[in-house]
C-alpha cells in the first residue's frame, strides 16, 4: 500500500487547492458541489435501502409478523420517497452531470455556479425536512399521495413530507435550469451541437423535463397542503373536489420523472460503450435525436397509470397508443448501442459490465413496459407486484447500473484514484444476480395476482416461495451495493494514482488532468474532432490535446 | 375474459421474448466474437439509415398490433352486457359490502352462478379501493363521490380471490374476501336465504320516506322530473345538453341536484348530500331503474313518450 502513498507532491487540483469545511460549504466550484451530492445522495440510498431490507423481510413470511402494519405502511412509503426524489431524481446528474457538463464541453463550470450551489442547500434543507419528518412518525400514504386517502383520511404527515419534496424539487429544477444555459451558452469553440457527447444529450433532454414537469408536482403538493389543511375541496369528492384530478396531476410530473432517472444514465451508457468498443456510437445522430423524443413523447402517456382508475375508455384508448409510441425511441436506442458492438474491439473494464448489466436489465424493463401499455393486460397487472418488478427493472435495474456504471467510469477522474479492478467486476456481477433474483420472481407473483403494498400475505400462503426468492436476491444485492461504496472509499486513501486518462477515452473530460484544477482546464479547449473519434485514437491519428501546462 | 387477457399475455410472452432472444444474441455474440485481440482495431462504422428505419418501422407496427389487440380485450372487459345480474358494491376502510340486486346483502364475500354475467355497480364510503378478482383477470377502482362498474363471467364454480388493489391505509392487505362461483341450482337454494326483498323495493321505501315522491310524482304533475322510464335514456338538460340518465347520473342528481337539472325544471331540489348512506343510494338507483325495467321492453319504448311529455308539461307549470 506504500507505494500508492508514494506519490510525494500532488499536483494542485480542485481537491487540494483548499481546505476547511468552509471551503466545501461555500463553493462555487462545480466539481466539489457534484461531490457534496454525491456524499448527500449516498446517505440517502443507504436510508432506502435499509427500508427496502426491512420490506423484504417482513414478505418473507405470508403473516405480518416482522413490523405492524402501520409500520410497514410507512416503510414503503418512506422507501418510495427517499429513493425517487433524494436519490434517484438527483444521483445522476447532480452528482455525474454536475462534474463532468462542463468539463465534457470545455467550460471552466457551469453557467451560475452560485444556483448551483444554491440547489445542493435547497437538496439538504428538503432532506433534512423529510428526516424530520421520517424520524416524527413518517407518512403512510405510498410515495404517490393519492387523494382522498392523503388528503383527509391519514394522519401522518403529509404536509411536511409534502414541503420537503416541494423544496427538494426546486432544487432539480435549478440544475435543469443551469444545464440548459450552460449547454447553449459555454461550449467550447468547435464544440458544435453534433459534436456534443450523448451524455450532454441525455442531459438536455432530462433539463426540460426538470424544468417543465417539476413545478406541476411543486402545485400538487401544494394543492394537497391547501385540502388537508383548509378542506378546500379540490381533491376530496365530500368536499366537491375530483380524486382523479389529483392522478392527472400526479402523473404529469410523476411519469415524466422516470425519463429523469433514465436518461441520464442511457448517457452514461453511450460514453461507456463507445468507450469500452473503441468505436463512435452506431447512429449518433439517432441515439441524440432519441433523447429529446422520449422527453417530449414522455409527456404525453401519464395517464396510462389510470386505466383501471375510472377513466374514459376512449382515454384509455389515447394513452395506451401514445405509450407505444414512447417505446420507439428506447428500442432506437437499444439497437444502437447493440449495433455499436459489431465489429468493435471489446474491453471488459468494470465500468463496460456495468453497462452490460443496464443493457439486460433495462431491456426487460422496456419489454415488460409493452405488456403494461396493452390496455387489456394492464388491468390485470396494475396495482400488482408484476408494475413493481417492471419499474424496479427502469429505475433500478436502468438508472442504477447506469450510475454505478458511470461512477467507476469516471471515478479516476473524480479521485485521481484508481479502484480495485477486481472486486468491480465482482460488484457488477453480484448487483446483476441479486437483482435479477430480487425481481423476476416479482414479475410472476404480479401475473398470478399479488397486490402491492400488502404486508400480510397470509389469505394467500401459495405465494411464499416467490417471495423468498426476493428476499434472498435482495439480501444479495444489498451487499452488491455496499461493494463499491467500501473500495471506493478504500481508493481514494490506498488506490493507485489514476492517470489523467487510464482508459484512453475520446471525451474533452478526459484531456484534463486526474483530478482536474479548479477550472478545468489551464487554456480553454478548442474542439477539431468529432465525437468518439476512437478510430483516430487508437491508430495515433488524433493527438493527444494537451490543454493542461 | 381470462382466456382473452392470457391469449394475449402469451402473444406479448413470444414476441417480447423473441426481441429479448435477439438483443442478448447480439449483445453476447458480439462481446464474444469482437472482444479485445492484440493488433486488431475497431472498425469505423458511422450508422446506417436504412437500419435505423428498419429497427423503428417494425418495432412500430409490432407496437401497434399489440395496441389493437390489447384495446379490443380492454372494450370487452370495460362494456357490461345487457341483461347482466347487478350487484352494488360499497367499499370502505378496509371491507367490501355487496348487496344483490335481489335483496342479499353480503359482506368480504360474493356469491354467483355459474355462467352469468354480473355487473358491480361500486362506489366507496372513504378512500379509492379497487376490486380486483386475479382469476377473472379483472380490475376497476372503486372510487368515492362516483360510481364505476365493472363486470364478469364466471366459468368455473369455486371460491377465488378477491383482493383490494388501491392502497387504502393500515389494514389495505386484510381487505381480501372470496367470490364464491356456485351451480345454478346450488345459486338458486342460496338466494332463497336471507333476503329482505329486492333492492329496488328497499328503494322505493327509502323514496317514500324522504318524500321524494312529493315532487317526483308518477304523473305530469310534479315539481320535479316523473321518474317512469327515464333510466338509460337520454335526458335534456336545462342548458341545452343531453346527458344519458345512468347509475352516475342518478346519483349526482341526489347529491348535487343543481348540477344537471332537467329541461323545464327549476333547481328546487335540495341537496341529500349526507342524508342518505351509500347502500340507500344504491337502492334508490336500483329503485329508478326498475321503473324502466318493468317489462323487457314494453314499458322501456312506452315510458319514452311520458318522459317528453313531462318535461314540456313542467315548463308549463314555470
Amino acid at each position: 500500500m506504500s507505494t500508492a502513498l508514494a506519490q510525494p507532491v500532488e499536483r494542485e487540483n480542485y481537491l487540494n487547492k483548499h481546505y476547511g469545511v468552509g471551503s466545501w460549504l461555500f463553493t462555487t466550484d462545480h466539481k466539489r458541489i457534484a461531490l457534496l451530492y454525491l456524499i448527500s445522495i449516498t446517505f440517502f440510498f443507504f436510508i432506502g435501502g435499509f427500508f427496502a431490507l426491512l420490506i423484504r423481510l417482513e414478505l418473507l413470511t405470508p403473516a405480518g409478523d416482522l413490523v405492524q402494519a402501520d409500520t410497514y405502511n410507512k416503510l414503503f412509503t418512506m422507501h418510495g420517497m427517499v429513493m425517487v426524489f433524494f436519490f434517484l431524481i438527483p444521483s445522476i446528474p447532480a452528482v455525474l452531470g454536475n462534474f463532468l457538463v462542463p468539463m465534457m464541453i470545455g467550460a471552466k463550470d457551469l453557467a451560475f455556479p452560485r444556483i448551483n450551489l444554491l440547489s445542493w442547500y435547497l437538496y439538504v434543507i428538503g432532506g433534512v425536512m423529510m428526516l424530520h419528518c421520517m424520524l416524527t412518525g413518517g407518512v403512510d400514504t405510498g410515495w404517490t399521495f393519492y387523494a382522498p386517502f392523503s388528503t383527509e383520511y391519514t394522519n401522518t404527515k403529509i404536509v411536511e413530507a409534502g414541503l420537503a419534496i416541494f423544496v427538494a424539487g426546486f432544487s432539480s429544477i435549478l440544475t435543469g435550469l443551469n444545464f440548459i444555459v450552460t449547454i447553449h451558452r459555454m461550449r467550447a469553440p468547435g464544440m458544435t451541437w453534433s459534436r456534443l457527447p450523448l451524455f450532454i444529450w441525455a442531459h438536455y433532454a432530462t433539463s426540460i423535463i426538470q424544468i417543465l414537469g417539476t413545478p406541476v408536482i411543486a402545485i400538487t403538493i401544494v394543492l394537497v397542503a391547501a385540502e388537508r389543511t383548509l378542506h378546500l375541496g379540490i381533491f376530496d369528492p365530500k368536499l366537491g373536489g375530483d380524486p382523479l384530478l389529483f392522478q392527472h396531476l400526479f402523473w404529469f410530473y410523476s411519469h415524466p420523472a422516470v425519463y429523469i432517472m433514465i436518461l441520464p444514465s442511457m448517457g452514461v451508457v453511450s460514453e461507456v460503450i463507445a468507450c469500452f468498443a473503441r468505436k463512435r456510437i452506431f447512429g449518433y445522430s439517432f441515439v441524440a435525436i432519441s433523447s429529446i423524443a422520449i422527453a417530449v413523447f414522455g409527456f404525453l402517456v401519464w395517464a396510462h397509470h389510470m386505466f383501471v382508475a375510472g377513466i374514459s375508455v376512449y382515454a384509455a384508448l389515447i394513452f395506451s397508443l401514445l405509450s407505444y409510441s414512447v417505446a420507439v425511441p428506447s428500442a432506437v436506442k437499444v439497437f444502437n448501442w447493440t449495433a455499436t458492438l459489431y465489429k468493435g474491439s471489446i474491453h471488459y473494464d468494470a465500468p463496460m459490465l456495468y453497462a452490460f448489466g443496464f443493457l439486460g436489465l433495462f431491456t426487460i424493463g422496456g419489454l415488460t413496459g409493452l405488456f403494461l401499455a396493452a390496455l387489456g393486460i394492464n388491468v390485470h397487472v396494475t396495482d400488482t407486484y408484476f408494475v413493481v418488478a417492471h419499474f424496479h427493472y427502469i429505475m433500478v435495474g436502468g438508472a442504477l447500473m447506469g450510475y454505478l456504471g458511470g461512477m467507476h467510469f469516471w471515478w479516476p477522474k473524480i479521485s485521481g484514484r484508481l479502484y480495485p479492478e477486481g472486486w468491480a467486476r465482482l460488484a457488477a456481477l453480484i448487483v446483476f444476480v441479486g437483482f435479477n433474483l430480487t425481481f423476476f420472481p416479482q414479475f410472476v407473483l404480479g401475473y398470478l395476482g399479488m397486490p402491492r403494498r400488502y404486508y400480510d400475505y397470509s389469505h394467500m400462503p401459495e405465494f411464499q416461495v416467490l417471495n423468498v426468492l426476493s428476499t434472498a436476491g435482495a439480501t444479495i444485492l444489498g451487499i452488491g451495493y455496499l461493494l463499491p461504496m467500501i473500495y471506493f472509499l478504500w481508493s481514494m486513501r490506498y488506490g493507485k494514482p489514476a492517470p489523467d486518462n487510464p482508459w484512453n477515452a475520446a471525451g474533452l473530460e478526459w484531456q484534463t488532468q486526474s483530478p482536474p484544477t479548479t477550472f478545468n482546464f489551464d487554456q480553454e479547449p478548442v474542439v477539431t474532432w468529432e465525437a468518439y473519434n476512437y478510430d483516430e485514437i487508437d491508430a495515433g491519428h488524433r493527438e493527444e490535446v494537451h490543454v493542461v501546462g | 375474459m381470462a382466456g382473452n387477457v392470457d391469449a394475449l399475455y402469451i402473444f406479448l410472452l413470444i414476441v417480447t421474448g423473441m426481441m429479448t432472444l435477439l438483443v442478448f444474441t447480439c449483445v453476447i455474440y458480439f462481446a464474444a466474437r469482437y472482444r479485445k485481440q492484440k493488433g486488431v482495431l475497431a472498425e469505423k462504422i458511422e450508422g446506417s439509415i436504412p437500419l435505423e428505419v428498419t429497427w423503428s418501422i417494425i418495432p412500430f407496427f409490432v407496437f401497434m398490433a399489440i395496441f389493437l389487440w390489447g384495446a379490443v380485450v380492454y372494450f370487452k372487459g370495460r362494456t357490461p352486457p345487457r341483461d347482466s345480474t347487478e350487484v352494488y358494491v360499497v367499499a370502505k376502510q378496509w371491507m367490501w359490502k355487496l348487496e344483490h340486486a335481489e335483496g342479499q346483502r353480503e359482506i368480504n364475500q360474493l356469491h354467483v352462478p355459474v355462467g352469468k354475467d354480473v355487473k358491480l355497480i361500486m362506489t366507496s364510503q372513504d378512500v379509492i379501493h379497487s376490486f380486483f378478482v386475479p382469476a377473472f383477470r379483472m380490475k376497476q377502482d372503486v372510487v368515492p363521490g362516483r360510481y364505476t362498474v365493472a363486470w364478469f363471467r364466471a366459468t368455473k364454480p369455486g371460491t377465488y380471490h378477491l383482493f383490494c388493489a388501491e392502497y387504502c391505509g393500515t389494514q389495505h392487505s386484510g381487505m381480501v374476501g372470496d367470490i364464491v362461483v356456485m351451480d345454478p341450482a346450488q345459486y338458486e337454494a342460496w338466494m332463497g336465504g336471507g333476503s329482505t326483498g329486492p333492492l329496488s323495493a328497499t328503494g322505493e321505501k327509502v323514496f317514500a320516506e324522504l318524500g321524494c315522491a312529493t315532487c317526483h310524482r308518477t304523473d305530469t304533475q310534479g315539481r320535479g322530473p316523473n321518474l317512469q322510464g327515464v333510466f338509460g335514456k337520454p335526458v335534456l338538460l336545462e342548458d341545452g345538453r343531453t346527458v344519458t340518465a345512468d347509475e352516475n347520473y342518478v346519483r349526482e342528481s341526489i347529491l348535487e341536484p343543481g348540477a344537471k337539472v332537467v329541461s323545464g325544471f327549476k333547481p328546487v331540489m335540495p341537496t341529500f348530500q349526507g342524508l342518505v348512506s351509500e347502500e340507500q343510494l344504491n337502492a334508490l338507483v336500483a329503485y329508478v331503474k326498475s321503473l324502466s325495467n318493468a317489462g323487457p321492453t314494453g314499458p322501456k319504448t312506452a315510458s319514452a313518450p311520458q318522459n317528453a311529455p313531462a318535461a314540456s308539461k313542467g315548463t308549463q307549470v314555470e
